[in-house]
């Protein structure tokens, strides 16, 4: 079995704060991070191989510095990481970059499985995993919450709002990980130090991959940002006061009924 | 996305754009903010800039790139996907077709509806109820279920014979699942999570406006050169029309054709999860918790104002993560975006990712014993205190007053 795991770094937006006086981001100490649907997607690809053999290959698209990310998956025990990274890839958006991942996973040619992430924590548009899958012609399933290989076949379980799927997919075939699919592991010791003695960076370019400068970046994205703006921002909050919690609760629930938010029953 | 570069001549070294860099992409070099390759191109220093040096640097793209669409004026209408499972149209899809109309109509074309589905006639007249002008039904027993391939077979040949300028579909589990695979089919651009589409007047192109990096900045996409211009919208962000039972409308009845390949993926079971569905996208009130909860008990503090207000409960990711209150109730980037009437956030600090998914409720009352909490800067109304004091005594002076919810 062997599997394709994509991956991106991503700052830890969890830990982002903003500045209360200029109401910009600050930045300082965010680190980044294997995006976290991701981890779950590599940790099922190692689960599948520790049962049924074969090779784990982590893919990133990225900036030099995603080489961190890639360590990190290979810690983990992925069998090799590879960064896709050039600047003709800056600036894709969703279509341009899976056709550049396409193009790295073409190159690797020889996959059972490839696993995202459902969605990346910095885009958020879980797109990448469905259009690499058509861009390679072949079946997906999202929000996966269980695999089980059954011969040339794959019983895939998916999340709905309300409820889940119980799906048969042929192999090969592109899956996205949500969080309830499985606990990723941490590295162990041995992981972090031959990540660290043995990794060595193996870094493709477009030309590497067969990319077309027209296909990816800026000029083969269909989308344009127009422009970026700050979000409005609300109108001063007015705090409350009061000398006991119950004055203040008083003179909320006043507030409120003013405003219609609360009625007499 | 786009590329960035920063006037050195204009540049007066105050580094507030560094600061505004959620990627590191930003170095000080000589006294001057230099954009280096960690640069994704997201946007967030522009605003940042006091000399607005930080400019966008245009691209000629018109004839380049996956070959624009090719005949682009012959695309005309809105058109929307109306989502059903078990013979019930979701409420995003009505939602769509509310915001479709307006787009529609701004355009001078009709309103589209694609349904698919089994034994799905009576809901081809709901939706035209709701202001499609034409619905193309896909009434076969093969789409009884949702499945990608099929889907986007059925709704691609829809797209290619009805040739619409937009087309909308709802961020949801499918709906996600599905649109990006028929923009790479068809080759077009598709912008997720849209909270604003508006029609600029000149060119016809479709405005599509998303919160990006946690909703700190806004971001207006354009598909320029593509159509249709495709895009989703998570659910309760656009407001459906009133129901009209006599609209008039046209039912298409579309002719299904499916390959082998279209249908590779098969559905054993569907398994629907017989739990009260959590409907945070509908309520009018939400009173929702925070780390400041500090256990599952913590909670039945807030449902007691819940129950006054017949309001539903929601959680932060901390609060969902700690395992105190389950996944469906989490408001925020990666939980759910929310914009009631009232949402009440006790005892939540406010990340960026929280405020993404509930800056845009009515009216915002945030209560926290830290007076610093960034909850208080997107919040109209604002208690300092500890929430298991504050909460029971809302609780009980609403029910001293005789006061409910909306």
């Amino acid at each position: 079995m062997d599997i394709i795991v994509c991956i991106k770094q991503v700052p830890d937006t969890t830990d982002v704060k903003i500045d209360p006086k200029t109401g910009t981001l600050i930045r300082e100490g965010v680190p980044s991070i294997v995006n976290p649907d991701d981890k779950h997607a590599i940790e099922e690809a190692l689960k599948l191989r520790e049962k049924h053999g074969g090779k784990v290959t982590a893919i990133s698209m990225g900036p030099p510095q995603a080489v961190v990310a890639l360590r990190e998956v290979y810690a983990m025990g992925v069998d090799e990481a590879i960064l896709v990274s050039d600047r003709m890839f800056a600036g894709s958006d969703t279509w341009a970059t899976a056709y550049a991942i396409g193009q790295a996973v073409k190159k690797i040619a020889k996959y059972d499985i490839i696993f995202c992430g459902r969605q990346a924590i910095d885009g958020d548009t879980a797109q990448i995993g469905p259009q690499l899958a058509e861009l390679l012609d072949i079946p997906q399933v999202t929000y996966v919450t269980h695999v089980e290989p059954k011969g040339d076949k794959l019983l895939v379980h998916r999340a709905l709002e309300d409820g889940h799927m119980n799906l048969e997919v042929p192999k090969p075939a592109l899956l996205t990980a949500i969080k309830e699919l499985n606990e990723p592991r941490y590295p162990s010791m041995g992981g972090i130090v031959k990540a660290h003695r043995d990794y060595q960076v193996k870094v493709w370019t477009g030309a590497d991959v067969a990319a077309s400068p027209n296909m990816t970046g800026i000029p083969g994205s269909p989308t344009k940002v127009k422009r970026t703006f700050a979000p409005e921002p609300k109108g001063k909050v007015e705090m409350i006061e009061g000398d006991s919690g119950a004055v203040k609760v008083g003179n909320l629930v006043t507030k409120l009924k003013d405003k219609n938010v609360v009625r007499e029953g | 996305m786009v590329e960035f570069k920063i006037n050195k001549d204009e540049c007066i070294g105050c580094q507030l754009c560094v600061k505004s860099c959620p990627y590191g992409a930003i170095d000080m070099v000589d006294g001057k903010a230099v954009i280096n390759e960690k640069c994704t191109g997201c946007g967030a220093c522009v605003e940042s800039c006091p000399k607005e040096a930080i400019k966008e640097i245009k691209e000629q793209v018109v004839d380049e790139g996956p070959q624009g669409t090719e005949n682009m004026g012959a695309y005309k209408g809105v058109a929307v996907f109306a989502e059903q499972r078990g013979g019930e149209i979701k409420p995003v899809a009505l939602q769509l077709l509310g915001k479709g109309r307006d787009l529609a109509e701004d355009l001078g074309v009709e309103l589209y509806a694609y349904l698919l589905g089994s034994n799905v006639q009576e809901l081809a007249k709901e939706l035209i109820a709701y202001g499609a002008d034409k619905v193309y039904m896909a009434n076969d027993p093969e789409l009884e279920n949702y499945r990608t391939d099929a889907y986007t077979k059925v709704i691609v040949d829809m797209i290619r014979e009805s040739m619409p300028e937009i087309a909308l579909y709802g961020a949801t589990y499918i709906g996600r699942d599905l649109a990006p695979r028929i923009a790479q089919r068809i080759t077009t651009g598709l912008t997720a999570d849209c909270t604003e589409l508006t029609i600029d007047k000149e060119t016809r192109n479709l405005e599509q406006t998303r919160p990006a990096f946690g909703g700190n900045v806004m971001a207006t996409i354009l598909t320029p050169n593509h159509r249709p211009q495709m895009a989703t919208v998570r659910p309760g962000i656009m407001k459906h029309k009133e129901r009209d039972p006599n609209r008039q409308g046209e039912v298409i009845d579309f002719k299904v054709q499916l390959g082998e390949k279209d249908q590779l993926i098969k559905v054993l079971e569907v398994i629907k999860e017989h739990k009260k569905a959590v409907n945070l996208e509908e309520a009018k009130i939400i009173v929702s918790g925070g780390r400041g909860v500090g256990s599952e008990e913590g909670f039945n503090v807030l449902r007691g104002l819940a129950e006054v207000l017949d309001a539903e409960i929601g959680g932060s990711r901390v609060a969902v993560e700690n395992g105190w209150i389950a996944q469906d109730h989490q408001v925020g980037q990666t939980g759910k975006t929310v914009s009631p009437e009232m949402y009440i956030a006790c005892g939540i600090s406010g990340s960026i990712q929280h405020r993404a998914g509930m800056g845009s409720s009515k009216v915002i009352v945030a209560i926290n014993k830290d007076p610093n909490a960034q909850i208080f800067t997107v919040a109209d109304y604002g208690i300092v205190g500890d929430l298991h004091e504050i909460v029971p005594l809302m609780t009980k002076e609403l029910k001293e007053k005789g006061l409910k919810g909306l």
